[in-house]
């Protein structure tokens, strides 16, 4: 028989904290003075959305993007050119950055695809250079300085996004409904195939699957759900710039997907509250805060692979263990 | 005329110095089957480490022999500190492990030498321009590209012709068995890994006094050694020097003839523009069209 599993166990106890902490936030923020914190952790929220859509390829399809903030900045460059050019309606601008992301993504993931293994993250992260040159050479849009966004997306007379509290609600909305729909496609017949072809892409497709479609559909996926927080981040700052898509933020979102616990739907929003919390704290202590970052990535690599989620599970278990049944 | 040599010399030199980059990079990966991002860090400690000795022993050339040396000692350490325990690892691991070594890189050089970079002046006799064939031409890219051929030639002698060669060859083709054999494999492992390191602070230092010595100036390259391990086909270090010599040539010439071949088309508003995005994207079309055509690369080592 198998043994029941339970919902009240410390990770989905911790999970459930940690996600009514993010709703409470801006109540903390108000009641506290505390208006960094609600700065940070809208930073957070969006970066928090882009390791989730990373991690729907990288942690449930296998696929090793090394290119995934470009997105960042086609999502960014579209609501910043199209402000540029007049336009602030975000009924406008964010269709057009999902539009730019989902067509990019296409277009890479149709090329990058073809190619496995390493040829597959050197290629992503070509990719992602080569747009990052792109809008480093468009002078009419900022070049190399970036373009600067006088207003926020115009949306309905209600909701104003230059309002701290309700920026934060919408960029936790939108992250919410994304672990959502993460947690729906990888428990649907698609996410199955999907992660399927992590294990054994070979035997997937001897048994029929056209697994190149899949994995393209999910390729283009996470990138309109990376581009629509490239939206989200190029409003927060009121700037875009082509350093949001350099390939070092790339990695960034790969850290905060490991380090959160890859292929778990929840992990990649811890693993960018880690990552962007730690770099708070220790940038705090010193200035070189990088020489401590990077031996502690290269630890988490070599002896704690499940990341923040699998350690919690663990400890989970022992508790559970340690009790009489 | 005079222009089209001396862009075609610039273009070899900047592609001798992308294969000196690429080949360590290529050694690496087609024997330890590793990953490594940080080899960029080793281009710019070679950098680093080559200013600091020469303005010590006030020697150009010693100083740049002394931060060779430097870079294969680094490279060997971290290879038996760190990358030993990635071997056999997941390629993701690799990424984030050795990305993990770049920012402990970054900040160890900002912690050192300061924020600040630094300057390499060159030696009064590298300075002049010497005259090739009836043409002046910098005297200091004439010897980067003497240098390059001289290691180019020399990396091909010892891979091919001796021992220590033929047991990369058998690594890098089957290395279970090299080990089998008896094969002191740990060993072997350092010294390639020391080598692709040693090549990489060559191509640092040589590439120092034309730009500045500065923190960050390995990822840019770094990026540029993988399109090229890429094109070339990953573990061949055949592939290797003609995506190279390939990447350099279209590079250069691409960021010199382009502007003036768009204002043909174009009007002069657009062309200047569009030249310097799309001269910069040429290489990063050359790999998707490689890759389309031959998804290996041009020369796959064949094993994987």
């Amino acid at each position: 028989m198998p043994p029941k599993t339970s919902l009240l166990t410390l990770r989905n106890i911790v999970v459930a904290l940690l996600l009514i902490a993010l709703a409470l936030l801006p109540v903390y923020a108000q009641l506290a003075g505390d208006r960094f914190a609600l700065t940070l952790f809208t930073r957070i929220v969006i970066m928090a959305l882009a390791a989730v859509s990373l991690n729907l390829i990288l942690g449930f399809g296998g696929m090793m993007s090394f290119g995934h903030a470009v997105y960042l900045g086609i999502g960014g460059y579209a609501v910043g050119m199209l402000a540029k050019e007049g336009v602030y309606s975000g009924f406008v601008q964010w269709p057009v950055a999902i539009l730019a992301s989902a067509l990019f993504a296409l277009v890479i993931g149709a090329l990058s695809l073809r190619t496995r293994g390493v040829y597959f993250i050197m290629i992503t992260l070509a990719f992602a250079q080569m747009a990052y040159y792109i809008f480093a050479g468009i002078a009419r849009y900022g070049g190399d300085d970036g373009l600067t966004i006088y207003k926020r997306s115009q949306f309905i007379e209600a909701l104003n996004l230059s309002d701290k509290v309700q920026f934060y609600y919408v960029c936790l909305v939108i992250l919410f409904a994304a672990i959502y729909l993460v947690y729906r496609l990888i428990n649907s017949r698609f996410g199955m195939v999907l992660q399927g072809v992590r294990s054994n892409e070979v035997r997937m497709r001897a048994i029929g699957f056209a697994t190149y479609r899949y994995k393209l559909t999910a390729f283009v996926i996470a990138g309109v759900l990376c581009g629509l927080s490239g939206a989200l981040l190029a409003n927060q700052a009121d700037f875009v710039s082509p350093s949001v898509m350099y390939w070092t933020r790339s990695g960034d979102l790969i850290i905060m997907v490991v380090l959160g616990g890859m292929g778990t739907v929840i992990g990649p929003v811890m693993g960018a509250i880690a990552l962007l919390v730690l770099e708070e704290v220790l940038s705090g202590f010193t200035e070189y805060w990088q020489i401590i970052l990077g031996p502690l990535l290269l630890l988490v690599v070599l002896f704690a692979r499940g990341g923040i989620d699998g350690l919690l599970a663990t400890l989970g278990e022992r508790f559970t263990l340690r009790r009489p049944s | 005329m005079t222009l089209f040599i001396e862009q075609c010399l610039n273009g070899l030199q900047f592609g001798l110095l992308l294969f000196m980059l690429a080949a360590g990079l290529t050694l690496v990966f087609g024997i330890m089957d590793l990953v490594n991002l940080a080899h960029g860090s080793l281009y710019m400690l070679g950098a680093y480490f080559a200013a600091t000795f020469s303005a010590l022993t006030g020697s150009f050339v010693l100083g740049a022999i002394l931060a060779m040396l430097a870079t294969l000692l680094v490279g060997m350490v971290v290879e038996v500190v760190a990358m030993r325990r990635l071997y056999g690892r997941d390629h993701l691991d690799h990424v984030l492990g050795t990305f993990g070594l770049i920012l402990f890189f970054n900040e160890s050089v900002r912690l050192i030498w300061g924020p600040a970079g630094l300057a390499l002046p060159l030696p009064g006799w590298l300075q002049q321009p010497i005259s090739i064939l009836g043409f002046q031409y910098s005297a200091y890219k004439f010897s980067i590209i003497v240098v390059s051929l001289i290691v180019a030639g020399g990396l091909y002698a010892l891979v091919m012709r001796t021992r220590i060669g033929m047991l990369i060859r058998a690594g890098a083709s089957n290395r279970e068995m090299v080990g089998a054999l008896g094969v002191n494999i740990k060993l072997l492992y350092t010294l390639v890994f020391g080598l692709g390191a040693a090549l990489a602070g060559l191509a640092g230092l040589m590439q120092a006094p034309i730009l500045t010595v500065q923190i960050g100036m390995g990822e840019n390259i770094l990026i540029l050694a993988f399109v090229i391990t890429v094109i070339g086909g990953i573990g061949s270090i055949r592939g290797a020097l003609v995506a190279a010599l390939l990447v350099g040539f279209i590079d250069t010439l691409g960021r010199s003839y382009l502007p003036d071949m768009l204002r043909e088309v174009l009007s002069p508003a657009a062309a200047s523009t569009l030249a310097p995005a799309l001269s910069s994207m040429l290489i990063y079309l050359l790999m998707a069209i490689v890759l389309i055509v031959k998804p290996e690369g041009l020369f796959s080592a064949g094993q994987r």
